[in-house]
């Protein structure tokens, strides 16, 4: 039977073989062309040209030069800023975002809060910028409010004890307000789908609560709560609104030293642009690489 | 139980401290520019400011021509995939996450680099063709979320009956897009939209390193150059991200009922 219908299958589909192939291929791809074809341009290609320009010099030839000059002191510090700044800021974000997200989903709170928190968590994970710099200096700036409270009602003047917004902790608690909202977004999908019968399962074993938590819940989470970390990491990484409005160019975090350098090379050596533009993409390229890795290994969990 | 409940309610007090605290000094900040009294003269200032409707103006126009590139781009790609092309999807959906992984600054940097008035594609050479390269770099940083949003959408229909039934109606392949997928989807379309626009209407980046007079910039300007208008223009900020995210909320509360009606 099935010899038969493939047989006559074949027969039907040999009979006008070039004419269907010709039309096919074209419309075949139509749908997808506009997508490929601007993502190639004004996505891959561009990436692609600051990436072989960082290993060629003036002349177009090839080159490590560039490279080796991202170890010059200011751009070294320009890298570690950034990264401190975003490690810091995922990582508070991340285990912030993790209480939150378990205290609204399984803390017994009402409902209300629930939602309201998940609505908030939608707006204040998109809420960045130039305007969440504003809000952070009407806060914690010199004059902001909660300095001046801190100072009046508790005699805390946090700006003689060394705080400063324009420094790596200012800038740290800034970034944490999209931070935790994102890490809530993202999480508590997950904690939805620990189901309440691993615990019932867990508990007729003869399983204590800590048992329950280390040996079921945590596991589980553990991989989309550190790829999450890594998402936010990246999404720090390359903020540059949020800093340049709020510290000016004070604080040396690498998008605002290329950002000076494509505005007027500070760094008198285009090339070298090119080289911390590549720098950067290695560090969040990577970033997501163990983004999906971690990713792939926490669905295996929760289908 | 009981801890559990309690701790629940001090780290959620904790949260919505850290994340009110913030809303509570700006606006206060944002009413504090009359010597001695509350008022919203700060608001009156930005809001009757030239440079904020022009700038204003131009972002969200900005932002409607991204959503439009974005549709046209996104909607025929992810329908073509579902209905034909499905060994595609993980190359595509890998190309969709290539923005997050790759920083706003560094594709600007690329684009003025390759598009620059010499080259053999210039749009940097004139005003309308860096107004052009901008709306490119909004629908760029907006593509995760907008083909997010429009797989999730055709995920709920049955994308392959919807194109036979029409196809026997006689119905061509700009008909079944514009006529039958897209209005199906047209929900979680919105949604897309919605949350470009929160993204591109204050972006500052991309604007700022292609010198276009956009919300962004303005917005960096002013913060560099004033005192009590950037509070204003925050609460401003924070009240149009609210307002994308709640048209999505009640957006998506339409949307199951829309995409399985049998007719």
């Amino acid at each position: 039977m099935t010899d038969i219908s493939l047989s006559q299958r074949a027969v039907a589909d040999s009979v006008p073989p070039a004419t269907a192939r010709a039309m096919r291929l074209p419309t075949h791809w139509l749908g997808v062309a506009p997508f490929f074809i601007f993502t190639i341009m004004f996505l891959i290609l561009p990436t692609l040209y600051l990436m072989l320009g960082a290993f060629q010099n003036d002349a177009g030839e090839f080159t490590l030069e560039n490279i080796a000059a991202l170890s010059q002191p200011s751009i070294v510090a320009a890298y570690w800023i950034s990264i401190k700044v975003s490690l810091a800021s995922s990582l508070i974000g991340a285990f912030a975002g993790l209480a939150i997200a378990i205290a609204i989903v399984r803390g017994g709170l009402p409902n209300w809060i629930r939602s309201a928190t998940l609505t908030f968590s939608g707006v204040a994970s998109n809420f960045a910028g130039v305007p969440l710099a504003f809000a952070f200096l009407a806060t914690l700036g010199r004059l902001g409010l909660a300095t001046v409270l801190l100072d009046k009602i508790l005699g805390i003047n946090i700006y003689s004890s060394g705080f400063n917004i324009l420094s790596f902790w200012g800038l740290t608690i800034t970034y944490a307000y999209f931070q935790i909202p994102l890490m809530v977004v993202i999480i508590v999908p997950a904690i939805d789908g620990i189901k309440k019968e691993w615990g019932e399962a867990a508990a007729t074993l003869g399983a204590t609560q800590a048992q329950y938590w280390r040996m079921v819940v945590i596991p589980v989470i553990w991989p989309s709560f550190l790829g999450t970390v890594i998402l936010l990491f990246a999404n720090a990484f390359g903020a540059i609104a949020t800093a340049y409005a709020l510290t000016g160019s004070s604080l040396n975090i690498v998008p605002i030293l290329l950002y000076a350098q494509i505005r007027g090379d500070v760094l008198h050596n285009a090339h070298l642009g090119y080289a911390i533009a590549f720098g950067m993409i290695v560090i969040t390229g990577l970033a997501n690489v163990f983004f999906i890795w971690f990713r792939t290994r926490s669905e295996r969990w929760l289908k | 139980m009981k801890t559990g409940r309690f701790w629940a309610w001090v780290v959620f007090g904790l949260g919505a401290a850290y994340f009110f605290i913030p809303l509570i000094a700006t606006v206060e900040f944002s009413m504090r520019m009359r010597r001695g009294a509350y008022s919203f003269d700060a608001y009156q200032v930005v809001l009757g400011d030239v440079r904020f409707q022009q700038t204003f103006g131009y972002s969200v126009l900005a932002a409607i021509f991204t959503i439009i590139l974005g549709v046209l781009i996104v909607v025929p790609a992810a329908y073509w995939i579902r209905l034909r092309l499905p060994q595609l999807r993980p190359i595509v959906e890998f190309i969709t996450l290539l923005p997050l992984v790759i920083p706003a600054i560094v594709i600007v940097f690329g684009y003025i680099r390759m598009y620059g008035s010499n080259s053999p594609l210039p749009f940097l050479a004139t005003d309308r063709g860096t107004d052009l390269l901008l709306v490119i770099g909004y629908a760029t940083l907006a593509l995760p979320y907008m083909y997010r949003a429009v797989d999730t959408g055709l995920r709920t229909i049955d994308v392959r009956t919807l194109t036979e039934a029409a196809q026997i109606l006689g119905a061509g392949w700009t008909t079944i897009i514009t006529r039958v997928i897209l209005p199906n989807v047209l929900i979680a379309v919105l949604s897309g939209a919605f949350l470009t626009f929160a993204i591109v209407i204050g972006e500052f980046t991309m604007a700022s390193l292609l010198n276009r007079p956009a919300f962004g910039p303005y917005l960096q300007n002013i913060g560099a150059n004033r005192a009590y208008e950037p509070a204003a223009l925050a609460i401003i900020a924070f009240v149009i991200t609210w307002g994308c995210m709640s048209l999505i909320q009640i957006l998506s509360r339409f949307a199951p009922r829309s995409a399985n009606r049998p007719n």
